[in-house]
This record gives structure tokens, sequence and C-alpha cells, in this order.
């Protein structure tokens, strides 16, 4: 079977080509009167669409090979190459690499298509769309790469498009200050990435530094090593996945569009950090420590996150935080080594997160760019399509069975719960149920009862069918993605899982019946309980709350902005300041000006002699010259 | 008899000199560079006379065609100066005093 095949370098290049002809188009036209804008939309999806199609082709290929000898790999061109490191920019496509991408592609159609609605009259909307395509095109390398360098390279990419495109309405100073934030927290997890890299190149790069080498040379790695490297590429998931200590951006970054919010939450950005623990799966394995605290960075991210998701009153702020609780649940799932179970949430997650937050856009946009959930309520007579799929979404969120999202959470909660980790278990049930609870909320307040601001009411309507159609394609996604891991008790065959196994080194934990059943029973009953909460509160006639005591707290996301603030930002800036105050006139600034009070002194010394006249400058002349000819006459003597 | 020419030709530079340095009309400042040209072809045609040779007489009417394409540029000039600043003092024109 061929393994060298030449077109995978295509699916990236083709959306990266697509924002190099949009941004050329929007320089070229920025000054002038604008192109049309479906032209722009259109040459947008070309791109994505284009890198779908090869997608398929990539995951028809390797579903043709035999399982053990599943990969595809293209070398491009050696990118350097510096004693022992050579890196080549090549592209491997195995079946973890396949899986990411054909939804991602799917997913990053779908949203460029619906862009093209919910952009409608943007004066800047060629720009946007290039950095759209430049975000996927980034996210494509991330996954593609077969070495760490070149998934740096992507990483970076999508940290630098996850800047453009938040603090896109770059009018307002909120936000550039939520680009500038995301970008600045990015940077710190970046540095824990780049310096767990370059441990394992310390370590065991010397044998190569593609994924294949890097797994062969695994075991030669020493225990403490293997945790600081793993602890390492951890701090750099940590900041691209939104995770304690630094998931503070992502909730932030929803000052961006709204289609951008869907693309970061659900094809591409966040999800990069649960791809990268899994691609390094062959070390995550052999440190069960790692794993562990992965594991519980996870789980408590994922209650934290649910704590504040519901307070919210933000439509877009409840999503953000659901999204980084769900982003919990993945890396708890990976820390506990069940790895195809963190994947494949990650593959139902971007459907009903993408349907949710393209949702939540057609009602901003119905709404006139209200956010606010307490001024909406109704909408559902208004707004049928979008309401249905909503529901949908929102079920898959919280965890109905059947819906997509019930199969994948309850996978990582029985996984958990097989391998031991009793703990991880019971938080992850309870946030299951916080999670039916402030979903609910969400929709019940949005869509159920009276509408709260009768002339915005009156005058909202359904979104254009560019906008619907992608909605009901997500809808049926997250409707029937989980069925594609039917676990056996239902009678499945674990398909992603088995499809996942050649790329993943990962042990199914065994467990009797009766602790599976248990994880299911678990996750429904928290379901319904969290769903019957939130109806009684919310169904009919809630008011906006006034909140004291420890909703208010968690309101106010338990300060952490604040503290964050105190504790980094604050003396930052009081160090730069004294910095700036004492040490900068003193030692660096004093030689700088003191050459040049050198030349000033020097230059007055000599302005005697410019006195201005031609006269004065002619006798100059003729006793140089007459000088010159004294000396010329001596030496010819 | 050579000396008495090359004595002219001295003389007739170092009043040319002295124009230049103590004037200040930039006409007569103009005419005295105009006399140093002079002086130096009359040496050149002395020297060329002395030689036997006629290298100090083609040198000599290299030296009018350059002057005389300095003459056209000069009294350009003199006409932009003098629309600059509506007379010709010399010290008039001081820009460059440090």
């Amino acid at each position: 079977m061929e393994h060298n095949v030449t077109f995978l370098g295509y699916i990236p290049l083709l959306p990266l080509i697509g924002a190099a002809v949009l941004g050329f188009f929007h320089i070229g036209t920025c000054n002038r009167k604008p192109l049309n804008e479906k032209f722009y939309g259109l040459v947008a999806c070309i791109g994505p669409l284009l890198a779908f199609v090869l997608a398929l082709r990539v995951f028809l290929t390797l579903k043709g090979m035999p399982e053990e000898a599943r990969y595809l790999s293209q070398k491009a061109f050696t990118w350097f190459q510096v004693g022992d490191l050579d890196i080549t920019m090549g592209f491997l496509a195995d079946p973890l690499s396949s899986l990411m991408l054909v939804f991602v592609t799917l997913i990053g159609s779908l949203i460029h298509i619906y862009s093209i609605g919910y952009m409608e009259g943007d004066k800047n909307i060629g720009k946007f769309f290039a950095y759209l395509n430049l975000f996927l095109g980034s996210m494509l390398i991330l996954v593609l790469g077969d070495n760490p360098v070149v998934m740096f390279v992507g990483w970076e990419g999508v940290g630098l498009c996850s800047y453009l495109l938040i603090s896109y309405y770059s009018e307002g100073t909120d936000n550039v200050l939520a680009g500038n934030k995301a970008f600045i927290v990015n940077r710190i997890g970046d540095l824990g990435f780049v310096l767990g890299m370059a441990f394992l190149f310390w370590a065991i790069g010397a044998g190569g530094f593609d994924y294949f080498s890097l797994k062969a040379n695994a075991h030669s790695l020493t225990p403490g090593i293997a945790l600081a490297v793993c602890l390492l590429l951890f701090v750099g998931a940590t900041g691209k996945s939104a995770q304690i200590p630094l998931y503070v951006w992502l909730p932030d970054a929803m000052a961006g569009p709204t289609p951008v919010s869907a693309l970061i939450h659900a094809a591409t950005m966040v999800t990069a950090g649960v791809y990268m623990v899994a691609r390094f799966s062959f070390l995550y394995a052999h440190v069960p420590v790692a794993g562990e605290i992965v594991a519980w960075v996870g789980i408590i991210t994922a209650l934290v996150a649910a704590i504040f998701g519901m307070f919210q009153d933000d439509i877009k702020k409840v999503l953000a935080y659901s999204t980084v609780s769900q982003l919990g649940y993945m890396f708890a799932g990976v820390g506990v080594a069940a790895y195809s179970a963190g994947i494949f949430h990650v593959f139902t997650h971007a459907f009903f997160k993408a349907l949710l937050f393209l949702g939540a856009g057609a009602v901003i946009y119905a709404m006139h760019h209200e956010q606010n959930i307490w001024k909406m309520g109704g909408l559902k007579n208004k707004m049928p399509k979008t309401y249905i799929t909503m529901v949908i979404g929102a079920l898959a969120l919280a965890g109905c069975p059947p819906f997509a999202g019930f199969f994948s959470k309850d996978e990582i909660l029985y996984s958990a719960l097989a391998t031991g980790h009793v703990g991880i278990w019971a938080v992850g049930v309870l946030v299951a149920g916080m999670t039916a609870y402030y979903t609910f909320r969400m929709i019940f307040v949005v869509f159920h009862g009276e509408p709260r601001d009768q002339e915005a009411y009156d005058h909202c309507h359904e979104a254009p069918a560019v906008m619907t159609v992608p909605l009901i394609i997500l809808a049926v996604g997250a409707l029937l993605a989980g069925f594609l891991n039917l676990p056996a008790i239902f009678g499945g065959h674990q398909q992603v899982t088995h499809w996942l196994a050649p790329s993943l080194v990962e042990h199914h934990p065994h467990a009797s019946l009766f602790v599976e059943i248990l994880a299911i029973g678990a996750s429904v009953a928290a379901f319904v309980i969290g769903i019957r909460i939130a109806y009684k509160r919310f169904a009919v006639g809630a008011e906006e709350p006034v909140f004291s005591g420890f909703s208010k707290f968690a309101y106010h996301k338990f300060y952490v902005d604040e503290l964050y603030d105190g504790i980094f930002v604050q003396p930052y800036k009081k160090i730069g300041n004294a910095i700036r105050k004492t040490i900068e006139p003193s030692v660096t600034d004093a030689p700088v000006t003191l050459v040049s009070k050198l030349y000033m002194v020097i230059g007055t010394a000599f302005k005697v002699f410019q006195v201005g006249y031609v006269r004065v400058y002619a006798i100059y002349m003729i006793v140089g010259l007459s000088l010159m000819s004294l000396l010329l006459s001596q030496s010819l003597n | 008899m050579i000396q008495s020419y090359l004595t002219v030709s001295i003389l007739l530079f170092c009043i040319g000199i002295v124009g230049v340095i103590s004037r200040r009309n930039v006409f007569t400042v103009f005419m005295s560079i105009e006399l140093m040209l002079n002086a130096a072809n009359l040496a050149f045609v002395t020297f060329s006379r002395l030689h036997e040779t006629m290298d100090g007489h083609v040198l000599a009417l290299i030296v009018m065609a350059v002057a005389a394409a300095e003459a056209a540029l000069a009294l350009a000039v003199v006409i932009l100066l003098h629309k600059h600043k509506g007379q010709l003092d010399t010290n008039v024109f001081s820009l460059l005093k440090g």
C-alpha cells in the first residue's frame, strides 16, 4: 500500500490561498468602492469546501488500508536542519488526524456559509473572510503536521487568528482588550509548549523528531523528564484549550463576531489542546501522575466553569462557559487515559457547540445585536427553525440520551469510574446536572415565557436560509454523531474508538456491567434533575434575578479576573513603572544622552568656523590649496 | 622674456584672489573668478610656447569653453539670488552660519 501521497499538503494550503486572495482583494479595494459581498463569500467558501472533499478522500483512503498500517504522509520540503534537529514540513494523516480533519473542515465550511448571512453589510467583510480562512488553514496545519514543530506553527497560527478575529470590531476598546488578553494568555501557555518541545528534543530528539520516531524512542525517557515534558505540554494545552488557570481569555473572546466564536469553540483552537494530549498519548500513557494532574485540572475546570455558566446573563457567555466546562470533561477523559473518549467528545462537541453558537448568532441577529437573555423571551414562535435546532443542540450538550453529547460524556465518565477515579466521576456527574440546568435556563429564558422587550420582539424575525441550513445540518450531526461510537451495552461496536486505536496508546478498562449501568444511570439522573430545576425556575415568567451571597460571587466569576489583575497585571505594571522611573533614566539612557552631549560640545567648538559668508569660505579654500601646493612642492624636491 | 609673461599671469591671479575675497558684490566676485581663469590661460600659453608644443593651447581653449559654460550657469544663479533677496550683497546670503 502506498503511504506517500502528494495531496495532503493541499488541505491546509487551499484555505491559506483563499486567505491570501481575499486579503489581496480587500487591501486593493479598501480605499475605493468595495467589491460585492457575495464575491467575497463565494471565494471564502471554496477553500474550506475543497479541503473538506480532500479530507473525505483521506478518510476513505485510510479506510481502505489494513488497520495496523493506516497512515498517509507527505514530506513537502526540508524546513531547516541544525545539528540533530532535522525538521521537514511534513504532513501525516492517521486515524486521529483524519477524524479531526473531517469534522474541522465540515464544521469550518458550514460556519463560512453561515457567515455570508451573518456578516451581511459589514464593510470589512473581505478582511473577515480572509482571517476566517487563515484560521482554518492554521488549524489544518496543526492537525496535519507530522512533528511537534509543524504542529507549533499551526498552534501559533490559530493563536494569531483568534487575536485578529476577537478584536475584529476594533472600534470598541473592550474588544481590542479582549483580543490582547486572548493573545497574551495564549503566549503564556505557548511558552510551556515550547519548553516541553525543547525538553523532548533534548532527551530523545536525536533519533528523529517526527511522531513515529518519538513514539519509538519514548521508552528511553527517564520518568522525571517524561513528567516534565508532559506537564509543560499540558501548560500549553491549558492556554489553548482554556483550562484552569489560563481559561480567562475564552469568555472574553465573545467580543468577536458570533461565527468566530463558533469557529473558536467548535472546530478550531480550543480543541487543539485535547488533540495535542491525545497525539502525545505515547508519552502520557507512561506517566500516570501527569494523567492524574490533567484529569483533575480538567474536572475542576469543568466544575468551576459550570458554576459560572449558571449565573451569566449574556447568551454567548453562557455558551462560552459551557465550552470551558466541556473542555474540562475532555481533559478529564484524556487524563484518565481514555484518549478515544476525549477525542470523541471533541468530535460530538464540535457539532452541538457550533450549532448552539450559530443558533445564538441567529437570535442575536434577529434581536438586532442584543445579547442579554433577560431582554429576550418567547422567541420560539418567531423563530421556529432556530428554536428546534437549538433545543437539539441543548439536549446534546446537556447529555440527554440519545443525543450526541450523551454518549461521549458517558464514555468519559464511565472510563473515569472504571479506572477507579471515583472522585472525578462524582464531580463529573454533578457537572452534568449543572450543564443541563444552565443550558435549559438559557433555552427557557430566551425562547419560552412572555417577551420581556415587546418592541424588540415585534421586530425580530427568522434568519435567512443561508443561516438556517447550516443550523439544520449541524442539528442532524448533533442528533446522530453519538451513534458512531455506540457502546456495546446499547448493541453498538464503538467504531470511533476502534478507528482511533492505531493512533493512540490506551488500554480499555474492563468493568462489570453494574459499573456501566451505574455510570449511565447517574448521568441520566443528573440530566433529569438539572432540567427539572431549570424548568421550575425559568419556564414561565422568570425575571432577571438580583444576586446576593454565593450567587453574586459566582456571577462575578469568583473575582478571578480581578484576582489575576491584582496578583499579576498590577504588580507587573508597577515594576514596569518603577523601572521606567529609576533604572531607565540612570542606567540604560545615561550613556546614550552622554554621547549626544559629547557631540554637542564638539559641535559648539567647531561652530565658530562656520561664519556663513562666501568670502570667508573662499579664504579657507585658498589657504587650503596653498598649503597643499606647498606640500606638493616640498615632496617634489 | 618668459618671466615677464609669468609675472603678468601671477599678478592677474592675485588680483583675482583679492577680488573674490574682498568684494561683496556677486558680479564683481564673478568677474574676479574670470580674471583668475584668464591668468591660468596665460600661464598655459606661455609654457606652451616655452616647450614648443600645442598642449597648452588646447588646454587654454578648453578652459575658455568651460568658462563660457560656467558664465551661463553663474548668471542664472545670480538671477535666482536676486529674486530671492532683492539684492546682490554676498553678506546677505549667510544661511550656513553655524
